[in-house]
This record gives structure tokens, sequence and C-alpha cells, in this order.
């Protein structure tokens, strides 16, 4: 099957310093991919790429064969099909969590109101908190914030969803509803590209789990072999630090 | 082992605010100031007090057509006029430049900004004694602003005259609004800009991540936001704006203060006149200030 997003040769600077390098990565249909690596590893630069929220110098990036150009006019359109959750969960603090659903529905995809609703209800069932609808993203927990905007996401219907290490920003107590909010979602069969430290997570759901480290990918496995044969010995150096013993 | 709960206390009272012996000093010396103050204008100088036709000034009773408005009326009615157009058009203008400041075009940025520093480093009489010539000799005949205004004059609407006030001074109000609402805008604009780059990051991306344009981003979520964090500058803006109005008087606009000192002339009633007007202004600037700051209190109560 042809792949929705695939990056060749991907080249990103900031200033002086290279944060990707000749990247390579395709993300197929119905695939579940886990980013891992260390901080400044260019793991959240790549997702963040992919969505169009940083623009790339070098090689490509294409959905659907199409290249992703941050500066195009038609960015926003792209940005419809493909779901992107924040660490700092981005939702809006002036609309309520229903207002925050329906935005993108109503404005970008040209729903009318009531249909907006309807949808933005039904995926505030799907993450279990239907009863927050009128309530404002403060009033609200961060793990409650983060399944809004899951379910805000999901409004748009998109094609694949990216997140950008989702639990980082949660205490602890948090991460958990988080991550059964993810794996839900795994099991309805969603593309997923998963940037995240919570290995439990990616052995339990991905299909295949990518290491990188200072901007390349050094690893690509399934989680079988990547938690119990790593190749590389950065790989095992990094596992060796972030799995309990 | 699992551990007694303690019980919820009451918080131990308040410490009293007390005047210390040197506030009663303080306080003491400005009312003797007061007093003094009091004195001299009462007693000292060779003045004769008298309010009793301050109220006709406002107001008189005509035999024959009943209450009719006096000069310090109509003047306070074309200054409400006059503040109330000026407020929008500055708004939008401020807005206007503001998005300029902001644009990635660098020919917009850099035009807004020459006239944002134009307006800001020079003092607004000055400002106004250029415009007013140049808004009135060419921008109006070239707008047929000019033959609008002659129109209007000869309508008999009640509606024209509730909008602009007396027919012979439309030209001068719609002048003064225009140049009003230029100098302001300048103000307003660096006000709303400094709004819009508030709005955190986070906000714009998870707008451009629910697939929104750039203008729908703007219009939707960053200025929704922008606006209610400078409401209280926007309002100090807006008081300053009423004060500016008095400027107005230079070229002979018949607002308030036009209205002031020309009763002033004919009356010689110099501190009745004034003081009244001083407490016109003060009252309409204090009641907004008020206004602004509950706004502010019941912004903070919702947010928590």
């Amino acid at each position: 099957m042809s792949a929705i997003i695939e990056a060749r040769g991907l080249s990103k600077w900031f200033g002086q310093f290279q944060a990707l390098r000749r990247v390579d990565l395709s993300v197929r249909p119905g695939e579940r991919i886990v980013i891992c690596g260390p901080s400044g590893s260019g793991k959240s630069t790549l997702i963040r790429c992919m969505n169009a929220l940083e623009a790339y110098e070098e090689g490509e990036l294409l959905f659907h064969g199409t290249r992703i150009d941050a500066e195009g006019p038609g960015v926003h359109k792209l940005r419809q099909r493909i779901g992107m959750v924040f660490q700092q969960f981005n939702l809006f603090a002036h609309l309520t969590v229903l207002q925050n659903l329906c935005l993108g529905p109503v404005k970008a995809l040209g729903l009318s109101r009531p249909e907006a609703e309807d949808r933005a209800r039904h995926y505030l069932e799907k993450v279990r908190i239907p009863e927050q609808a009128g309530k404002y993203p403060s009033q609200l927990s961060g793990g409650q914030q983060q399944r809004v905007a899951i379910a805000r996401s999901l409004c748009l219907s998109p094609e694949v969803m990216l997140f950008d290490e989702p639990t980082s920003a949660l205490d602890p107590e948090m991460i958990k509803e988080v991550l059964d909010t993810m794996i839900d979602l795994a099991e309805d069969g969603m593309t997923m590209l998963v940037v995240t430290h919570e290995m439990g997570f990616a052995k339990s759901v991905a299909d295949q789990v990518v290491f990188m480290d200072r901007g390349a990918v050094v690893e690509r496995a399934a989680p079988e072999r990547f938690f119990s044969a790593p190749e590389s010995a950065r790989t095992r150096d990094f596992l060796d630090k972030i799995l309990p013993h | 082992m699992s551990l007694p709960e303690p019980p919820f206390d009451p918080p131990p009272p308040a410490k009293p605010q007390r005047l210390k012996r040197g506030d009663y000093l303080i306080l003491a010396a400005c009312a003797a100031f007061a007093g003094v103050l009091y004195y001299r204008l009462a007693y000292a100088i060779p003045y004769e007090w008298d309010w009793s036709a301050v109220p006709s000034f406002f107001v008189y009773y005509d035999e024959e057509t009943g209450y009719r408005q006096n000069v310090l009326l109509v003047g306070l009615l074309n200054m409400l006029r006059i503040m109330v157009y000026a407020t929008v058009l500055s708004l939008i203008l401020g807005l206007g430049l503001a998005l300029m400041r902001l644009s990635a075009q660098a020919w917009l940025r850099w035009l807004a900004r020459v006239i944002v520093e134009f307006v800001r480093n020079i003092p607004p009489l000055v400002f106004l004694f250029i415009f007013y010539f140049f808004v009135s000799d060419m921008l109006f005949p070239l707008l047929g602003i000019r033959d609008l205004a002659n129109a209007l004059s000869r309508s008999e609407s009640t509606l024209v005259w509730v909008l602009l006030g007396e027919a012979a001074f439309i030209e001068n109000v719609i002048a003064g609004v225009i140049c009003l609402s230029l100098f302001e805008a300048a103000y307003v604009s660096e006000i709303l800009r400094a709004g819009i780059e508030a709005v955190g990051r986070d906000q714009r991306e998870g707008a451009r991540a629910v697939g929104l344009t750039p203008s729908q981003e703007m219009r939707y979520v960053v200025l929704p936001q922008a606006l209610r964090k400078v409401i209280p500058p926007l309002v100090g803006q807006l008081i300053t704006l009423i004060k500016d109005t008095s400027i107005m008087s230079v070229i002979s606009i018949q607002e308030f203060t036009f209205a002031g000192s020309e009763v002033v002339i004919s009356t010689g009633r110099i501190f009745e006149v004034w003081i009244t007007v001083a407490v016109v202004y003060f009252l309409l600037c204090f009641a907004l200030s008020s206004l602004s700051q509950r706004l502010e209190a019941g912004q903070q109560g919702a947010r928590r």
C-alpha cells in the first residue's frame, strides 16, 4: 500500500544547527509508529514538519505524493487531513470545550453548527468526557484537556494523527487516562505517529518503533525486536537509561 | 500504616489596618493646604462668585418656545458625538495599522511604522493644525464631503440632528472626527499590537492544526483573546480621546471646551464655567475608568 506521509532525505536547520539529517520515514495507512529518542534528537521537529508547522530546507516530505509546503497557499487544506495533538494541549482558552471542538469543522470544513455539535458530542463521548462540554479549558485537569485536544483533532476526521509528546506535560496520575484514549484510537484502526517516552505504550500499541538521535533515524524495528535485540549501540544505551530495571 | 487525618482549621484573624501617627500628620497637612486654597479663592481675590446662572448655560427657558438648549449643552452633545464616532473610527483604523505592523509584507510593516511614529512624536495640537487644513481643504472636496454636508444641513430630519448636531457645524464635526481618529488610531494600534503579540504561539498553532486559514486564525482565535487582554489600556486610551476632544476648540469646532470659552467670554463667569466644564469631563472619564475596573475584576473572576 502507498504511504500517507513519506519523508525522503529530509533535512532542516535552525540557524547553524542541523535539526534533521536526511530523515527517511514512511507512514502507511493503519500503521502505528512510535518515535523515541533523547531530547533534542529532532523527533518533535520531524512531526511538526509533517503538519507544516515548520518549514524544511532539503529533501522531500510528501502527503499522498504531494509536497508538504509550510509556506504554500493550500497548507490549511492539508492540515485538515492531518490531526495534531500537542504537548501543551493548545486548546483555545477563550472558548468552551464544545466551541473548541466545533471551530475547525464549522470554519475549516464548512459544516453547519448542529452537524458540528453532533460530531463534537460524539467524540467527547469517545474520549469519555461528555459532561465537560460547557466548561472552559482552564477549568479542566491536564488529562481532561489533552483528551479534549484529541477529540478536537478527531472532529476533522483526519487520515492520520500526529502526537507530539502528548503525556509529557501531565501529572503522573493523569498519564494513563490519555494513553487509554490513544489505545482506543489505535484499536479503531487510526493511523498514528506518536512521539513519546512511554515505552509501555510503544510495546503494546506500536507496529514500528523509530529511534532518533541527533537529528537522524538510527533504528526502525517492530517493538519485540526493538526492545529485546536493538541493533545499534546508541539505541541500547538509550533504552538502558529510560527502561526500569 | 495510615496516619490520622488532621482537622481543617479556620484561618487566623486578619490584622486590622490602622492609621499611624505619621499618617494623621500628612492628612492634617493636606487639609490645611486645601483650607488655604479655599480661603484664597473665596475671600482673598476680588471675585464675585455666582453659580445661579450656570444651569441656564445648558438649558434656558424661552417664553415663546419653552425649554431650549444653550451653548454648553450644544457643546456637550457635539463632544459626545465626536467621541462616539472617533472611538469607532480609531478602533477600525487602529486595527488596520496593528495588522499592517504584524504583516508578512515588509513594505506594509514599514508604512505602518512611519505613520505611528509620525503621530506619536509630534504634539496633538500641531498634528491637528496640519491635518485639519489637509482634511478640510484637500480631502473633503475629493471625497465630496462638503456637498454631503451641505445636503445634510438643508435636511430637517431629527435623525440628522441626533447624529450630527446643528446643521451649520456638520462639516466641522466631520473634520474633527477624522483628525482625532487619525491621531488616536496610532496609539490604539500600539495597544492592539501588544495584545495580539501577547496571544501565545500555542494558540496560533492550535488554530493552524484545526485547518484554519491565517485570516480565520486571526479572526476567531487571536483577536478575541487579544481584545480581552487589552480592554483596560483601550479604555484608558478612550479616556485620553475624550480629553483630547477639547483640543478641537482651537480649530473652532463647537465642542464642549469651545462652548465653555464662548460662555466665559460673553458672561465673564470664569471660574464657575470652567469648574463646571471640568466636573463634566471628570464625571465622564471617571465613570469610564470605574467601568473598566469592574470589567477587569469580572474578567479575573471568570478566568479563575
